[in-house]
């Protein structure tokens, strides 16, 4: 179990992580969703203790990551690809890991085996492919076959076999009674793998929701709503049965509901809407919903 | 997932927490098992034993002079930067690869890694200073044995150079990973470490005024040209110089001063 809570990181001007609160729970895949430079990486640095928050708190099981016992054996983290030193084989990389978890050799075997670079144990890590890599940056992440699992953007570069891999790995874990959370830029691929989905956006939390129901809502229509007080509209909204979703930008992204109902809504508040714009499909939802979090975009 | 053979029975910290003794093991093996390592000891043999075969050789035709144990380990001048370069890069290196983050991640109290890269570097230095240091005076016995300026342990200072000298190479590794844990980045901690060891040296002794070549024998240059030799001069070039115990004791309060500092920031800054 991971709770976030009100976490802020600053880099100089920039608010990469703006006051972020979410909870990431055990037995299933929570999806980390936004887009490139949104604070995904930034916030699971912070989970790991490796960065320190400018305010708010992590907790994992209860504890902050530095007053972990046994780090290893409780969390395992594949951070942004290559967190590995490019001289060194991939058994001694591991090696070295288990040795600062006091975990044994036949583990660092057993690790191998199951990303499958037993044949290549021996072999330089800077020669390995991207795939190679990433496979070594899990097994050093299920080394201490830890019951929390953090996969910043496990299937990068990764081929279909790859990919597929990853994602029955993802599912494996969940089902052992794990807590996963991956992060992805990459809403399809997190519709087929993740159970809950976290999104953010220019480091802000934007929705907190099940896969089920993201995909639900939008597979029927949604709609990009702005209007005069939204404060007003969305409880209103709710009440008729719609999710919202609200947006940095002071938009509001409405599914489960028609665009008459949310008109009709509207009036009787006497509330003036100034945008009913449709989206049809759920890449277009995912689009619309971080467009306004987009950090760089090409023009 | 199996996980019976999970955890070492031999791990004492097992009832407590990762700390000082795991962080050991695993840096012993990540120093080792890049091939950098095992070149650097190659190359550092071969230098210090190759400048001593040369120097001394030059000796055997010539009338004694003042200090030839100096020349037996000339190559100690050498290997005093393959030292500090490899603290610099044991450190660095993981900054520049990421593999910082790896290690922070297994143990997440940046100065128990520091600590245990520091054991490494000094333990590694002294055990490889001392080997050489003597190993390099039998060599230099055997080549001047019979002639004007045979060398030999009885004679007074020789063993202080010996023992010293194998400290001083420990001490300057450290003094490169404390560079190192300041700075981070691998150019700029060897070009620091450089202008300290070699280049303040210059400057100083281009400069006018009695202050500032005062100063210069804080450098470490300077003290290590004092522990090199078994007749310390009190002056070098009209400056007064320290006794070697005492220079000794001055590079490891820099060391012990940059590691300190180094581990404190390792653990405010982000990794």
């Amino acid at each position: 179990m991971i709770k976030v809570r009100g976490l802020t990181k600053r880099f100089g001007d920039v608010v990469a992580v703006d006051d972020l609160s979410f909870d990431v729970a055990p037995g299933q895949v929570t999806g980390f969703l936004g887009p490139n430079g949104s604070g995904k990486s930034t916030t699971m640095s912070m989970i790991m203790g490796l960065n320190h928050p400018n305010s708010g708190s992590v907790t994992i099981s209860g504890k902050k990551y530095k007053d972990l016992r046994w780090p290893m054996r409780e969390v395992g983290g594949l951070l942004e690809a290559r967190a590995i030193h490019p001289g060194r084989s991939a058994y001694a990389h591991l090696w070295s890991l288990a040795q600062y978890g006091g975990i044994t050799k036949s583990r660092v075997d057993e690790v191998l085996e199951l990303v499958g670079l037993t044949s290549v144990a021996k072999r330089r890590v800077g020669k390995f492919s991207l795939g190679m890599g990433q496979r070594l940056g899990i097994a050093g992440a299920l080394l201490g076959d830890p019951a929390v699992i953090l996969l910043d953007e496990p299937v990068n570069g990764l081929d279909p076999e790859g990919i597929r891999w990853t994602r029955s790995l993802c599912r494996d874990l969940a089902a052992e009674g794990r807590t996963v959370l991956i992060s992805s830029h990459l809403m399809a691929e997190m519709a087929r793998t993740a159970d809950q989905l976290v999104l953010i956006g220019k480091g802000r939390l934007i929705a907190e929701l099940s896969v089920d129901d993201f995909v639900a809502c939008s597979s029927k229509q949604s709609f990009k709503v702005r209007a005069a007080n939204l404060d007003l509209l969305i409880p209103a909204l709710e009440d008729a049965g719609a999710l919202t979703l609200r947006e940095p930008n002071s938009c509001l992204t409405v599914m489960n509901l028609s665009a008459e109902a949310i008109g009709e809504l509207a009036l009787e508040q006497q509330n003036a809407l100034y945008e009913l714009t449709d989206l049809s499909s759920l890449e277009d939802a995912f689009m619309e919903l971080t467009e306004g979090a987009v950090e760089y975009r090409a023009s | 997932m199996t996980t019976t053979l999970l955890i070492r029975d031999d791990v004492t910290e097992s009832n407590s927490r990762a700390g000082l003794r795991c962080a050991l093991r695993g840096e012993w093996t990540k120093f080792w098992s890049l091939r950098s390592a095992g070149w650097s000891v190659f190359a550092l043999a071969l230098v210090t034993y190759g400048l001593c075969y040369l120097s001394t050789n030059a000796l055997r035709s010539q009338a004694r002079i003042d200090d030839p144990i100096m020349r037996v380990l000339v190559g100690f001048n050498f290997g005093q930067f393959v030292m500090g370069v490899l603290g610099v890069l044991f450190l660095s290196s993981e900054y520049s690869t990421g593999q910082i983050r790896s290690t922070v991640a297994a143990m997440p109290r940046p100065g128990i890694v520091l600590g245990a890269k520091a054991i490494v570097v000094g333990g590694v230095g002294l055990a490889l200073g001392e080997v050489l240091s003597f190993s390099t005076y039998f060599l230099g016995r055997f080549i001047l044995a019979g002639h004007a300026s045979q060398i030999s342990i009885s004679q007074p200072g020789i063993l202080r150079v010996l023992i010293e000298s194998g400290i001083d190479l420990a001490i300057v590794g450290l003094i490169g990973l404390g560079i190192a844990s300041i700075v981070r980045s691998s150019a700029a901690s060897l070009s620091i470490f450089t202008s300290v060891m070699l280049v303040l040296t210059v400057v100083l002794f281009a400069m006018p005024g009695v202050i500032v070549h005062d100063m210069s024998r804080y450098l470490p240059a300077n003290i290590s040209s004092t522990i090199f030799a078994s007749t310390t001069p009190s002056q070098l070039q009209g400056t007064p110089l320290f006794s070697p115990l005492i220079g000794l004791l001055i590079i490891a309060l820099y060391a012990v001063v940059l590691l300190a500092v180094g581990g404190w920031m390792m653990t405010r800054r982000d990794t």
